[in-house]
């Protein structure tokens, strides 16, 4: 009937390698192109708030600055966050179908499943920020920026993403489901509200204030605005990449560790 | 005598104050089909997982050729392949994008990675759905991706846990046929199981747990022997009787004579060897195959004794 070997083979090497991982990044990228409905939410959602906040909110904040100008960066971010904390529920998802088992069974990169996800963040995450800046320019978003300044922009958003995507992926390894999970892409949403994102910090009661001045997306989010508006950016560039490189560490480590855990 | 491929010195394991596995034995020869019968939480997915490197043995030494499960995870992973009790395969992706992940996953080369995954899809009945997403196959073309996944990597140690649960008949021989091909090869079979028939069929040797430990192992035969004698069984319409025999021609025959000679009204008549049923049930004190009732077969065997 067939001639399919199944003669054992006794030289199967105990690691793994790069193909693995190049393999796994496939493997996510290909879920991605058939979700398309989660990546329409990841980019519906900023856009709907983008316009909510311009036409809606914007004639009441004082920002001191066209208030499109103020809140396009604090947008950007919000659909990074949004759009990588999505990972947790996919880490989550991989779980309870068992597929994880498999791969945890198999002589195979520990890391190389958890970077296929999140390099479908990132890839995910160009498009929506892509569509996003997009649609501010359309809206009138007047970026005073040269060209490295918009790519020094990106490049710290892209740091951003990853951050949270690994923070993202460590907590779909600990979540009891893919709905615990998802509960975290929830509160990822809410984290630029409690920041200088969509109103100026000094702005808020002093309580909240204090909380925005220590939340990591506030000199994230004045980087981004000072690169992309020309204000000044002073001591927020340095802040935010240690925030960021810093919450990549630990998301990192901890996702590898756990990930390999064996109860 | 060559070391045993798979073998487990006091395996324990608990959760909480759960004692799962309770001082577990077990050893298999290469080569060896080695079918884990026990009834529901009798731990035999517990075992599996640990053999599998998934999950860390309290207690205990688990050697998988010749290595190590703690010590050595990545030695023993790339010994073995697993198939779980649930099927575990990319929904959102196609059966053959599925396969041919997991082909470049096992490290297969360039010419196998092409195209050992076409003859697996076709050697489990898949050719026509290959190109479908797995989510809308049924349970049984899900379990047989599945399968056909374990067997890319011609793993050395195949542990299957429950793999026919789900399946048709005709899939169910399917199966079997290829595992038997797999061990002509050489490959050794750790495999769990709640059917009786398939543990007959397919294994070599039988090791029942019950509560974490080893309680008999052997030949299926050997097994039901232990369990009693071979007997004749007489269907009337007032019931069935029973009569031991040694199972010769000639002891069949005495018994058989007596019978007409005192002018019993027999329906039907059979000689009946003990089933793994019966083993099962004199050993575990309860029915192999949950929920069922025990069959009336073993428990008049149980009364007789
Ligand atoms: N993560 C866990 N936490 C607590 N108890 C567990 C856990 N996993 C398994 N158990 C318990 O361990 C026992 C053995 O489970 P196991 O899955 O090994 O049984 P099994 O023999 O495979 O049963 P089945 O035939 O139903 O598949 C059960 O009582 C189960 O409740
Ligand atoms: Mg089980």
């Amino acid at each position: 009937m067939t001639t399919l070997d199944l003669t054992p083979r006794v030289d199967q090497s105990p690691t793994g390698n790069l193909g693995d991982t190049l393999a796994l990044v496939g493997r996510c990228l290909r879920r991605s192109t058939r979700q398309l409905d989660t990546l329409l939410l990841a980019v519906m959602l900023p856009v709907m708030l983008l316009l909510m906040f311009v036409y809606v909110f914007g004639g009441a904040i004082q920002s001191g600055m066209d208030y499109v100008d103020f809140v396009v960066p604090g947008i950007l971010l919000l659909t990074a966050g949004y759009g990588a904390s999505t990972t947790a529920v996919d880490v989550a998802s991989d779980i309870t179908a068992g597929i994880m088992d498999r791969f945890r069974s198999m002589p195979i990169r520990a890391t190389g499943v958890m970077t296929g996800h999140v390099a479908a963040s990132m890839a995910r995450n160009a498009v929506s920020t892509a569509l996003v800046i997009g649609i501010a320019l359309l809206i009138g978003f007047d970026a005073q920026a040269s060209a490295l300044d918009w790519l020094a922009a990106i490049g710290l958003i892209a740091l951003y993403v990853a951050a949270l995507t690994w923070i993202a992926v460590a907590i779909g390894v600990v979540a009891s489901g893919p709905e615990a999970a998802s509960g975290f892409s929830f509160a990822i949403l809410f984290l630029p509200y409690v920041s200088s994102a969509f109103v100026p910090v000094d702005s808020m009661p002093s309580v909240l204030s204090s909380i925005a001045a220590w939340n990591p997306v506030t000199p994230v989010a004045d980087t981004v605005r000072g690169l992309l508006l020309g204000t000044p950016v002073g001591s927020s560039a340095a802040q935010a990449i240690a925030w960021c490189v810093g919450l990549l560490l630990v998301g990192w480590v901890a996702a590898s560790v756990l990930f390999r855990r064996q109860r | 005598m060559t070391a045993p491929i798979i073998a487990v010195q006091g395996l324990r394991k608990s959760y909480g104050d759960v004692t799962v596995l309770d001082g577990l034995d077990l050893e298999v020869a290469r080569g060896e089909v080695l079918a884990l019968l026990g009834p529901n939480g009798a731990g035999k997915t517990t075992t599996v997982r640990i053999l599998s490197t998934l999950l860390r043995p309290d207690a205990g030494t688990v050697t998988v050729a010749g290595y190590d499960v703690v010590r050595s995870p990545g030695r023993v992973r790339a010994a073995i392949s697993l198939t779980g009790q649930f099927a575990a395969v990319d929904e959102l992706l196609t059966g053959e994008e599925n396969l041919r992940l997991m082909a470049r996953l096992s490290h297969l080369g360039r010419t196998e990675a092409r195209t050992r995954p076409a003859a697996l899809l076709e050697l489990f009945d898949l050719t026509d759905a290959a190109r479908r997403p797995v989510k809308t196959y049924s349970g049984g073309m899900r379990r047989r991706l599945d399968l056909a996944a374990s067997l890319l990597s011609r793993p050395q140690v195949l542990v299957l846990d429950e793999p026919t649960t789900g399946l048709d008949p005709r899939s169910r021989n399917d199966l079997w046929a290829v595992i038997g091909d797999a061990v002509r090869a050489g490959t050794t079979v750790l495999l769990t199981t709640q059917y009786l028939e398939e543990a007959d069929q397919l294994a070599d040797r039988v090791a029942v747990i019950d509560h974490g430990r080893v309680i008999a192992s052997g030949t299926a035969a050997s097994l039901k022997s232990q369990v009693g004698a071979a007997h004749v069984e007489l269907t009337t319409a007032t019931g069935i009787e029973r009569i031991e025999t040694d199972g010769s021609v000639g002891d069949v025959h005495r018994i058989l004579g007596d019978v007409e000679r005192r002018g019993l009204l027999v329906d039907s008549w059979a000689v009946r060897t003990p089933t793994l049923d019966d083993v099962f049930l004199t050993l575990t004190g309860q029915p192999a195959e949950p929920g069922q009732p025990a069959t009336t077969e073993a428990r008049e065997l149980q009364e007789i004794r």
